[in-house]
């Protein structure tokens, strides 16, 4: 396990399995995210209340889902490169907040999509939507965090503080409607219990979310890659590889 | 594990304990405001201010929605099963309000007890299904309530 653990550090060995990993996963996630983007939109009853609208479902749902997710990826990441000051942590904290923002900034907007024709306003100050920015708000403050060092080993000393302090806001997103009173309704997929969506709604919804953490982590490799190859750009072995 | 990682284990599990702790006393010192609105029964406990903007939402009361012959003025009453309270607005209703579903009105409450609303929203529930099945449901129970009427 430790040996893997030390091989993680490495950037060549790195560079190479997420390429391996990509050459597979990549194409596999395209096909599912066609498959249940197409599936959800085109072959799943309508509501009984809100008609077609609810569709958003399948774009709002996953990618709120792998944005609080990815947050706890970035987090890790974080902590690892705070404990063992492995430079690859580094690297993944950096790739994991751009991936993130965009995530979140989806399930925002198609949330305020859908929340004009069903409440009938796009945004409101409830608990749910108010944590959900301040979590777009942090995944930005980590790019600009970063950003603001010239000392590569500081930025990173600082966004993974900051991306750890912001843990504690995703337990609060999760919570936030059955804490407090909001507009935005409770989870309809519950862990514990039945949920109260139509397994003809649900089955679409479940190979989405998997699709959008899959685009997630292929996302996170790509972002990895291209970092890596940046930072290590004056050695050997990126010299060889791109054959100058 | 070496020693210096270990205390910067440590420092890192304190960071996240701390700051959720920070945050976690904010969040409970400010629970008031954090709720988007007063459920009906706390309107009716006085704990609604007067004469200041505010929110009620619950549940649009069965058969309360009367809607004037000449106008867009509306008037529903709102409940969380323990108490109820009056609304009157006077403009478009969101698609989705209807009777039995939740609603969201701000406005501001007069001495009455009434709320003027400026603005209703609708709230959603958790409940997804297609129309098939929602109608099979509200059949079996028409069935089931008949049952228990015989």
């Amino acid at each position: 396990m430790w040996s893997f653990f030390h091989k993680l550090g490495s950037p060549p060995w790195l560079y190479g399995i997420a390429g391996s990993i990509l050459r597979w996963l990549l194409p596999l996630t395209l096909l599912a995210l066609i498959a249940g983007a197409s599936w959800g939109l085109l072959f799943t009853p309508p509501d009984f209340r809100q008609g077609n609208s609810y569709r958003i479902i399948y774009i709002h749902v996953p990618a709120a889902v792998v944005a609080l997710a990815g947050y706890y990826v970035m987090a890790l990441a974080g902590a690892v490169s705070l404990i063992w000051k492995m430079k690859m942590a580094d690297v993944a904290m950096k790739a994991c907040a751009p991936v993130g923002a965009a995530l979140t900034f989806i399930a925002l907007v198609t949330g305020a999509i859908w929340g004009k024709p069903t409440w009938g306003t796009w945004w409101v100050w409830d608990a749910r939507i108010t944590s959900m920015l301040i979590l777009l708000f942090l995944y930005l403050g980590v790019i600009a965090l970063y950003e603001a060092y010239d000392n590569k080993a500081a930025a990173a000393k600082a966004c993974a503080v900051l991306s750890l302090v912001g843990t504690v806001n995703i337990p609060i997103i999760y919570k936030s409607v059955d804490w407090w009173y909001s507009l935005h309704q409770p989870a309809s997929i519950k862990f514990t219990g039945g949920s109260t969506i139509d397994p003809s709604m649900l089955y679409p919804l479940m190979l989405m979310i998997a699709s959008f953490y899959a685009l997630f982590t292929c996302c996170l490799l790509l972002n990895m890659r291209v970092e890596i190859l940046r930072r290590e750009a004056r050695t050997n072995w990126v010299r060889k590889l791109v054959g100058a | 594990m070496h020693p210096v990682r270990k205390q910067r284990l440590i420092i890192v599990l304190c960071v996240v304990l701390f700051s959720s702790a920070a945050v976690g006393l904010m969040a409970y010192a400010l629970r008031g405001n954090i709720n988007l609105f007063f459920p009906p029964a706390e309107v009716a406990a006085g704990k609604a201010p007067l004469g200041q903007p505010i929110r009620v939402g619950g549940m649009v009361v069965e058969g309360s929605v009367q809607r004037s012959a000449d106008s867009l003025a509306v008037r529903f009453e709102v409940t969380d099963y323990q108490a109820t309270v009056p609304v009157v607005y006077e403009g478009i209703l969101p698609d989705l309000f209807d009777e039995g579903q939740g609603a969201v009105a701000s406005g501001v409450l007069d001495e009455q007890g009434v709320l003027r609303a400026t603005e209703v929203l609708a709230k959603h529930d958790e409940n997804y299904m297609p129309p098939e099945v929602a109608e099979a449901l509200e059949a079996s129970k028409a069935k089931g309530m008949k049952g228990q009427g015989e």
